[in-house]
């Protein structure tokens, strides 16, 4: 027997958004749960005062650029991805990236039922792998560290979101080029001379970016150019 | 027990939640390629998106793993594994963690070697209570939001798919501009060297080095995609992205050496 739920069927939507919050909920009060197990098994407590003042030169920035992000990446990632991607983390660098590009490669569009189960699983499989190779990071962690940390490699690594960009952007830009070129040039003017925009604030400037290609795309698809 | 940062304990709990985060992608996985079959999608596209994923997820994981161990240094190994399994990015991290010690007067390196259960807890709850926005947001959010550009594909569709490249597009536009922060290094040096805020120096071309790199990817990329026209190498497809990203990655060790870091 089908589930009726407010006189509608009840989705495979709505399925993956029950299952996410569940999913979301547990992990977030095992996360949560992990201080206080540790304090128990320890006899310790925390230096209250400090976490107060930690929390009071951390959390407003970091929430609030949360709450921006979260809005910003839902419509990206779709329903399945989300709840995947805010558990496990690195969205920008990583998991937008590969359901991008998942999406790109399995030609179909984000917002249609094949583009929800293709990026949930290109997140799913992202996530399971990330999350694999960490633990093998861990478990080899001392003969890794001088090959990981040399010298030789550092470059490549700390270039490693130029070319993840590189090679994603030539396809997006390239594909809309009409669109995009107002948008990466604001980008270029305000990255090259505004000194305060960098590695560190560039999360903030995603959201910036969306709003701003949104608008203009509103605009010019208003004045029939697209 | 007496408390050390590295003790087995650490790993067995952050062991716990890492398999239930495991566990979640596994359940996700599983449900999204079940309802693939149902509705007829073909098991081709499902196990191309497969191995692509894991492929392009190699070099972004590993520079995680490095995230991980220089971390590691003050805070043990078992904390930046879980806050990096977990939500967390090393940037984040790193802020979040010295913020929390200078909360207790120090240094996040004076606790190297002597970091106390306290000290430790301090830092673990400052870490996690920080960073832990979009994972009950989501909940709250995700429903609503998805079923606005549901509406909004039914009500115009081709604004819908515009809207939707236009996301995409402002995002990919902030990291290319990113890309080119350091460039103004160029004009901003004497003698060829730059001297920062905080009065470290730098080579005046190093601004140079990411827009190169993304210059090397972006050129990979397009070969790659002449060659998928041209011989008909279709196959090449899923690998591009991971091909152009690390190819620009290993130019970044000769351009690195030659403009300075």
């Amino acid at each position: 027997m089908k589930k009726i739920k407010n006189n509608k069927e009840y989705t495979y939507m709505d399925s993956v958004h029950r299952d996410g919050r569940i999913w979301n909920l547990t992990v977030m009060v095992i996360l949560m749960a992990f201080p206080v197990v540790v304090g128990i098994i320890f006899s310790a407590l925390p230096d209250w005062a400090a976490v107060g003042k930690g929390l009071l030169a951390t959390a407003p920035m970091y929430w609030a650029v949360g709450v921006i992000e979260t809005i910003t990446y839902i419509p990206m990632l779709g329903a399945g991805g989300s709840y995947l991607s805010f558990v496990t983390g690195n969205i920008s660098n990583l998991k937008l990236p590969c359901a991008l590009n998942a999406l790109e490669n399995a030609d179909v569009k984000a917002q249609s039922e094949e583009g929800e189960i293709i990026s949930t699983i290109a997140i799913a499989v992202s996530s399971i792998v990330t999350t694999v190779i960490i633990i093998i990071g861990v478990a080899l962690i001392v003969p890794l560290t001088p090959i990981l940390s040399s010298e030789t490699l550092k470059p490549a690594f700390d270039q490693m979101l130029p070319a993840l960009f590189g090679g994603l952007g030539v396809v997006f830009v390239s594909k809309n080029l009409k669109l995009a070129i107002a948008p990466v040039l604001l980008m270029l003017v305000l990255f090259i001379f505004v000194p305060a925009l960098n590695a560190g604030t560039v999360g903030i400037m995603v959201p910036v970016g969306v709003l701003f290609t949104i608008a203009y795309a509103r605009i010019i698809y208003k004045k029939g150019w697209l | 027990m007496e408390f050390n940062v590295n003790h087995p304990i650490l790993f067995l709990l952050v062991g716990i939640v890492v398999a239930v985060v495991l566990a979640q992608s596994v359940y996700f996985l599983v449900k999204s390629v079940r309802r693939a079959k149902k509705i007829g999608m073909e098991k081709s596209k499902i196990k191309k998106t497969i191995i692509t994923a894991a492929i392009f997820t190699i070099a972004p994981a590993v520079s995680i793993v490095i995230a991980v161990i220089s971390l590691s240094q003050s805070l043990g190994i078992a904390l930046p594994w879980l806050r990096l399994s977990v939500v967390g990015s090393l940037s984040y991290e790193a802020i979040a963690a010295s913020n929390a010690a200078s909360g207790m007067g120090m240094k996040l390196a004076d606790l190297v070697g002597n970091m106390s259960a306290s000290a430790y807890l301090t830092i673990a709850i400052v870490m996690t209570i920080s960073i832990m926005v979009g994972i009950w947001l989501v909940p709250l959010l995700a429903k609503k939001i998805q079923g606005g550009l549901v509406s909004f594909e039914k009500k115009d569709k081709k604004w819908s798919d515009i809207l939707q490249n236009a996301l995409f597009i402002g995002m990919i536009s902030a990291f290319v501009g990113y890309v080119f922060c350091d460039l103004s290094r160029l004009w901003q040096s004497e003698g060829g060297v730059y001297t920062n805020a905080d009065g470290e120096t730098f080579a005046s071309t190093s601004g140079l080095i990411p827009v190169l790199v993304m210059v090397a990817a972006a050129v990979v990329m397009a070969l790659c995609g002449l060659l998928m026209k041209k011989l008909g190498w279709k196959w090449l497809n899923d690998y591009a992205l991971p091909i152009s990203m690390v190819l620009g990655m290993a130019a970044a060790i000769p351009l690195t050496a030659l403009l300075g870091g």
